[in-house]
């Protein structure tokens, strides 16, 4: 069984390998593969309709514009040259082959917190992938973040070379979900507020944060604006799938489902769960919103027109087709530059093996102007136990600007 | 200059309905199929926006998804001593183009045909002599209800039908159509919450004896993931079916219950807005090697296959084969030839009644919601003391109150001007009204051929229909006109109005798009184009699958016989075909 399943793995990377591979070193490579799945390195390292991890598309940040690398075995344009030192060094400390220091966009800050075995196993499986010749310019940031020295600096201040400490006084499981949030799975990449430097803010730890367009929401047990009102199996069907009754993946996070958590194991996927539900931050104010009666007839009279025939009168949705708006955690967070995003340019739900179903919201950019979306939302977010302050117009307009410049 | 292009195992002609069952399930026996559409790539997220698919004027009215005649059109005339002339637009009946076909733009009204259907001509003979039908071309199907039954079983369930089974395993269950053969269960979804007007429809009916049930609708009664694990939204009413493409993912086809998993597969490929121009023969014509496709570009390609499946519009079907050379064209005078043999239609008449006193809000509406009484439906009624055979279902299914079409008036009101408009308000609200679909019957003359004058934009002859209504068949309608008046006077009302089918079919106004025949399933390949499992005759490595199959149309819509004619051929060629490949499965 073991020779068959692994004959797979290689068939899968396309890789000729010699017969003297022993089944020790067979499981190290799948091991490896799966390490590969926790890190979603296929999200960045990977083109669409490109060879695997050969090198990813532009990745826009707050300093400027950066590229996965080629981190296949070739040994001119890939990383075929690293030593497995080199590698470890570069997953824990952000420093590669020859001292090259790497940019955080790669997430070292998290993958430092991965064990050794860990870190070995997923080399053992880069070097069985196919050694694709592209060569990636990696790093087209403006002058002077562009020296790679600057991240010394930068590593002075905002990382900690540390390893992922387990608490005793949790359950095995409990341990497991913060190893994989905390370390491979870098969740708080996309979901942890950043400094002005781009580094984590450790206080805000999975509370929601701004990038490329999107706001990856609190992810934490909060009650209002995180994940509280979610059960486990809530959570489980939302990585497995990419839908559950309250939300469909959109943005960045459908991709994450479709290259990463779609393909963990049930168990990893139900200790994710388990630890993201025991983070209960200080909810902060819980006052009701108290939004302008106006505003509220105006948005609803909106949300009758144009949104109700999917999500429902009652912003109870359509089973997992349109996703309810009662109590949606896009719809309560703070920040509502991925609610007015949606409205504006529409979205498509991932396709997965367990929900194939890719349902998409149209762009309403067209159709509504910016205080009729601002007035829309607000219904929403103040609507059937929804309790989130209100959206300005100025808001929308906002992501309209950079959605359409 | 042709292209030609590396082998597939099997090429699909045109991805609507049954291009996408077959290629769904000859994917999942893992061979490699192409599907190759004349019209363009369509799917929900992109094409049927929520924000403008309810355009009247765009889709209804210009009709936007059609297939339009500078495409394809055909030559139309009454009989054989007629000069047919070419449609210049499509009227009386509406063929869909694009991926979907008119499985996009359907109402979705899903019935199964029963075993007296299937087996009519031993039924009817048996029943009242051959002597009744002298003058009809009815032919059994070569299956029987039973047969056909898992079949429409997985159908209705990959589709979600509403409804309330009649008669599971032969219990009848209250509630459901009396007169339906057995299934082995109830529909996936309960019937679609009933409007006004149905509700006093049955009402009627049932005062008078009659057993009115839920239409059996592929609207969507509730939110259902289909065995395919795709999800469907419930519907929500807003009466934009025909002619409209789902914006709400509650209208089945093939769009919602099959491409989202299909396109995905890795062996599966479509090729869009590439018509093909005919199937290629060997030497000899007893196979296929491919077909020849030509792009937008005006590029002309071979696609060599080892499998040819037509599916595209019925119509379309026996015209690629009358072009290719698979079978020979039927002649009315001499009866042999089976390609273009019993072509038939739809018998189709209406009733409207008109209230003072009642408010339907017709346009809370959908495809297929509504109340059917098939009392008077095929073999459910004794026909010793009548003049015909066949029968209608009787339909109270107000689709849509849609601004533009939907202006019924009394009769005597004018076309247009001031009593008019005023007229079309008093009306919107308070008129009632149901239609027989009425069954088909073949006749020696009613066929479909090639036109020997007009030609189509590649210079390919156009397809010549000669047609029309039987006297059978309108001795038929009248009768239900008589019962359908019943009905009416049971309902009140201060007046009702007859529209009676008459002979001389008129290609203009629209009556359905139920075209059926041309490339007919049976027993006898004297008299059929294919075989039982739709596989050609004089080709074994072509099947033929769609309405095309049908003898002649029972008094019901067609589309879930084709759904399950489909599943049935996937099943003959995946359990059977594959075993000995280009073998005919029936031996002639």
């Amino acid at each position: 069984m073991k020779k068959f399943v692994f004959t797979m793995v290689i068939g899968a990377t396309a890789l000729t390998v010699g017969p003297a591979m022993s089944a020790d070193q067979a499981d190290q490579i799948m091991r490896g593969q799966y390490q590969a799945v926790l890190g979603d390195c296929a999200g960045c390292h990977n083109q669409p309709g490109g060879k695997p991890l050969a090198g990813g598309l532009p990745l826009e940040t707050p300093f400027g514009t950066l590229v996965a690398p080629n981190i296949t075995p070739d040994r001119t344009t890939g990383i075929g040259n690293w030593t497995e030192t080199d590698f470890h060094n570069a997953m824990k400390t952000g420093i590669g082959h020859n001292g090259v220091r790497l940019y955080p966009a790669m997430p070292y800050p998290a993958y430092t917190r991965m064990n050794d075995r860990d870190i070995s196993d997923l080399w053992a499986y880069l070097t069985t992938v196919e050694p694709v010749s592209n060569k990636v310019e990696a790093n087209r940031l403006p002058f002077p973040l562009n020296i790679r020295l600057a991240m010394l600096g930068w590593n002075a201040l905002n990382f900690t070379e540390e390893a992922f400490k387990p608490d005793p006084a949790k359950s095995a499981e409990w341990n497991r979900g913060a190893y994989i949030v905390q370390g491979p799975g870098h969740c708080g990449t996309c979901h942890t507020p950043k400094s002005f430097l781009g580094a984590d803010k450790d206080s805000g730890f999975l509370q929601g944060a701004s990038l490329q367009g999107w706001f990856a929401p609190d992810i934490t047990g909060n009650a209002q604006s995180g994940l509280g009102k979610w059960s486990e199996g809530d959570l489980v069907r939302y990585l497995k799938t990419g839908v559950n009754a309250h939300s469909i993946a959109s943005g960045p996070m459908a991709e994450a489902v479709e290259n990463s958590t779609s393909k963990m194991t049930d168990p990893d996927l139900k200790a994710v769960a388990v630890y993201l539900k025991s983070l209960s931050p200080d909810p902060g104010n819980t006052q009701p919103a108290k939004p302008d009666e106006a505003r509220m007839a105006t948005g609803e009279a909106i949300y009758r027109d144009n949104c109700s025939a999917c999500h429902g009168g009652d912003g109870d949705g359509a089973g997992e087709l349109f996703p309810a708006l009662a109590g949606n955690s896009i719809v309560a967070q703070g920040n509502t530059e991925t609610l007015a995003r949606v409205v504006l340019a529409g979205s498509q739900a991932v396709h997965t093996t367990h929900a194939p179903t890719t349902p998409a919201m149209p762009s309403l950019a067209w159709r509504l102007k910016d205080q009729e979306i601002a007035d829309v939302l607000t219904y929403v977010r103040g609507s059937w136990g929804n309790n989130a302050p209100a959206v300005s117009s100025g808001d929308v307009a906002a992501v309209r600007k950079q959605l359409l410049p | 200059m042709t292209t030609i292009l590396p082998r597939k195992d099997v090429v699909i002609v045109g991805l609507g309905w049954t291009g996408a069952i077959l290629a769904h399930e000859l994917t999942d026996q893992g061979l490699d199929v192409l599907a190759i559409e004349r019209g363009p790539w369509r799917d929900t997220a992109t094409d049927f926006n929520i924000g403008y698919v309810q355009d009247e004027l765009r889709y209804a009215v210009r009709r936007d998804l059609f297939l339009q005649p500078a495409v394809e059109t055909m030559t139309v005339r009454n009989n054989p001593s007629q000069t047919a002339l070419p449609m210049r637009d499509f009227g009386s009946f509406l063929p869909g183009n694009g991926v979907g076909g008119a499985g996009v733009h359907w109402n979705g009204h899903t019935w199964r045909f029963w075993d007296s259907d299937f087996q009519i001509r031993t039924n009817l003979t048996k029943k009242y002599g051959a002597s009744r039908i002298a003058d009809l071309q009815v032919q059994d199907w070569g299956v029987t209800g039973a047969e056909m039954e898992p079949y429409y079983d997985q159908y209705e369930y990959l589709a979600g039908i509403s409804g309330k089974a009649g008669n599971i395993k032969g219990q009848l269950q209250e509630g459901g159509n009396p007169f339906e053969d057995p299934r082995s269960r109830d529909y996936p979804n309960p019937p679609m919450q009933m409007t006004y007007a149905p509700t006093l429809f049955a009402e009627a009916g049932r005062s008078i004896g009659l057993h009115p049930f839920p239409t059996p609708s592929a609207n969507m009664s509730r939110n259902y993931v289909n065995p395919l694990g795709i999800a469907m939204g419930q519907c929500t009413y807003c009466g934009f079916c025909e002619r409209f493409g789902c914006a709400n993912y509650s209208k089945s086809s093939a769009q919602t219950t099959i491409l989202p998993v299909l396109m995905k597969k890795a062996n599966f490929e479509v090729r869009t807005d590439s018509e093909v121009l005919h199937v290629d023969l060997a030497p000899g014509g007893k196979s296929a090697r491919g077909v020849t496709y030509v792009d937008t570009s005006g590029e002309e390609y071979f696609q060599p296959a080892d499998l040819v499946l037509l599916c595209a519009y019925g119509l379309h079907n026996a015209r690629l084969m009358m072009l290719s050379g698979i079978g020979k064209i039927y002649d009315p005078v001499t009866g042999k030839g089976t390609v273009g043999r019993n072509y038939c239609y739809q018998t189709n008449a209406g009733v409207q009644v008109f209230f003072d006193d009642k408010n339907f809000n017709p346009f809370i509406a959908a495809g297929a919601l509504g109340q059917t009484i098939d009392d008077y439906n095929g073999d459910a009624f004794d026909h010793g003391a009548l003049d015909f055979v066949g029968g209608s279902g009787i339909n109270c299914i107000p689709t849509n109150g849609r601004p533009i079409g939907t202006r019924p008036t009394l009769p005597g009101t004018p076309k247009w001007g001031s009593a008019w408009k005023k007229a079309t308000v008093e009306g919107y609200k308070s008129t009632l009204g149901f239609s027989s679909q009425g069954s088909s019957y073949a006749t020696r003359t009613n066929y479909l051929d090639l036109d020997p004058t007009y030609k189509d934009r590649f210079g390919r002859p156009l397809m010549r229909m000669t047609f029309d209504f039987p006297d059978n068949d309108i001795r038929m309608s009248n009768y239900l006109c008589d019962r359908m008046e019943e009905i009416a006077k049971a309902l009140g009302g201060k007046q009702y109005n007859v529209s009676r089918r008459k002979k001389g079919w008129d290609s203009v106004p629209y009556q359905s798009t139920h075209n059926t025949g041309g490339a007919i399933m049976g027993t006898d390949p004297g008299k059929s184009a294919v075989n039982t499992f739709l596989q050609s005759w004089d080709v074994p490595n072509v099947f033929v699958i769609g309405a095309s199959a049908f003898p002649q149309n029972a008094g019901k819509n067609p589309t879930g016989t084709v759904g399950a004619l489909a599943f049935r051929a996937a099943d003959a060629i995946r359990n059977q075909y594959l075993r000995n490949p280009g073998a005919p499965l029936v031996q002639a």
